[in-house]
């Protein structure tokens, strides 16, 4: 945490007892001349958020390849789910995946399945779990989604958004509880964006998951920050945060790799350091 | 000199990969999970779908084969003897190695495209984020479908060659079918039957993890596609040609 300044610092949040699903403690990584990221550390408390900001080419994808295991940093350590995954093997980061999903940048759906194989791919492929349950299983997140009619189609006769929708349905499929959104809505047009929000606003909110979100995207980022998701007699309604949910999505601004920024959608908004404020504008 | 250096380095680092794939294919081609699905798909992708071109191919090559044998023969008056010809070069060498260079043309250069569009749409990675290795599942069901379909498809490039061989030399060499036949088998010993059968499971993983291993190492978007799919070609045509030398010298070891 060296590199942010402490006006700029927010509090490291977390329900009392709760223990934290990610710590990146001093975490580097470059690559041959290029340091990508430098001492980065921080810390997300189950059902907290914690949404990474900045320019392109600012490291915030990195992030999210670090916490899955994609990527192993040069050096510091990474804890995802009580676990150091820095050393691991691909082998033993499957075991942590079970509990981590991901939603890529253009949803990395596999073209040559249905919307139905895709968002079942993990539970047809990786697990015991009847054929009959799957199916079940994956009507119920695409309901969700409200993507249930779109079944038996392939991912080309999707829209963007409806293929974000999808991507976000399989990353949810095994029930993790840790989701990573890298630019879930880069490319999308307002409105379409809009949905994709509500979905992570209700993942966090109804389904209590934890959420890494990647993006540039401002209006998105502080649409997510500040409205949360409850149960009606109807089904769900996304209405404004009380202040206490607010807190719980911490924005942390990277730049050339290092921590600029950390804290509340309020405290960001408040910021006056110049380059936040050119960020911000 | 500096750039000498850096092309021996890449190049360096391109077998290290190589050879850690290669090995990494055998360590998951005996240990679970299996694709069984994925690999009957791939043994009708890789198999039913080259058999068209490999049957032109054979065919055409044992034809041309016995054209130009013939008119050669013809100088030592031993026209009656092309079937020998015709069934030694086929079964021994150019049924082999048509049909694996077919294959590395067709095959290999499908797989560099298919799995370099993989990675360069985050395909890959999201197999890995699902907890799915990419080698169990992409590359160990390709591997295996090429290794047992190159044999395959040699033998009916092979029989396909002989019948091309055959209609030439009854109809224009008007050589006796009953000669030709008898000339093609005696033409082979038991010996040239399984080199040529043995060659093409080498040849096979040649194409197929040349295929793998460009395609996987995909960089650069569409750009870095079409790149992965020329140079999955050319190196797997040139690992033919050269697998086709070190395989036959190994084997004439063995079987002579």
């Amino acid at each position: 945490m060296a590199t942010v300044p402490e006006t700029l610092r927010g509090p490291a949040k977390g329900r009392p007892g709760d223990e934290p699903v990610v710590v990146f403690d001093d975490v580097r990584l470059a690559f041959d001349d290029n340091v990508v990221l430098d001492g980065i550390s921080f810390k997300l408390y189950p059902g907290f958020t914690k949404i990474f900001i900045g320019a392109s080419g600012s490291g915030k994808s990195t992030v999210l390849k670090l916490i899955l295991g994609l990527l192993a940093p040069d050096s510091g350590t990474i804890t995802v789910h009580g676990q150091r995954i820095d050393g691991m093997t691909e082998n033993e980061l499957f075991a942590v995946r079970d509990h981590t999903g991901m939603v890529f940048q253009e949803g990395a759906l596999f073209d040559s399945l249905t919307v139905g194989e895709n968002v079942g791919f993990k539970l047809y492929e990786e697990t015991d779990m009847p054929l009959a349950d799957v199916r079940t299983r994956v009507e119920e997140v695409l309901g969700f989604v409200e993507l249930g009619p779109y079944i038996d189609r392939k991912p080309s006769e999707l829209s963007g958004g409806q293929r974000r929708r999808v991507a976000i349905a399989r990353a949810m499929a095994f029930k993790p509880k840790l989701l990573l959104y890298d630019e879930p809505t880069t490319g999308l047009d307002p409105i379409t964006a809009l949905t994709v929000d509500a979905e992570i606003i209700k993942l966090r909110d109804l389904e209590s998951v934890t959420s890494v979100l990647v993006t540039h995207q401002l209006r998105d980022a502080f649409y997510i920050a500040t409205h949360g998701a409850g149960r009606t007699p109807e089904g769900h309604a996304i209405v404004n945060a009380s202040p206490e949910k607010v807190e719980e999505a911490d924005f942390v601004m990277l730049r050339d790799g290092k921590i600029v920024f950390e804290g509340s959608a309020d405290e960001l908004r408040g910021a006056t350091d110049p380059y936040l404020r050119a960020f911000l504008s | 000199m500096a750039a000498f250096t850096e092309w021996l380095k890449r190049a360096l680092l391109e077998v290290q990969e190589y050879t850690k794939l290669a090995m990494a294919t055998a360590r998951c081609a005996v240990t679970r999970p299996f694709y069984w699905h994925d690999f009957v798909e791939q043994l009708d992708a890789i198999g039913i779908g080259s058999m068209t071109v490999v049957i032109l191919t054979g065919l055409f090559t044992g034809a041309v084969l016995a054209l130009q044998s013939g008119f050669t023969l013809d100088q030592f008056g031993a026209r009656p003897f092309v079937g020998r010809l015709v069934s030694a070069s086929m079964i021994k060498e150019l049924g082999p190695v048509l049909t694996a260079l077919m294959l590395a043309g067709r095959v290999s250069s499908g797989i560099a495209a298919e799995l370099g569009s993989m990675v360069v749409t985050e395909q890959v990675s999201a197999l890995r984020a699902l907890g799915t290795d990419p080698v169990r599942k992409l590359v160990v069901p390709r591997v295996l479908a090429g290794i047992l379909m190159t044999p395959v498809l040699t033998v009916v490039a092979n029989t396909v060659g002989l019948l091309g061989g055959w209609v030439v030399s009854v109809q224009n060499l008007h050589v006796a079918s009953g000669l030709y036949w008898s000339s093609v088998v005696d033409g082979l010993f038991l010996e040239d039957v399984w080199m040529g059968l043995l060659k093409p499971f080498f040849l096979g993983f040649i194409i197929v993890t040349v295929g793998c291993h460009v395609g996987l190492r995909t960089r650069g978007g569409t750009q870095g596609v079409g790149r992965a799919t020329t140079n999955a070609v050319v190196a797997a045509s040139v690992g033919v040609i050269a697998m086709d030398f070190f395989s036959t010298q190994l084997l004439l070891e063995l079987l002579f």
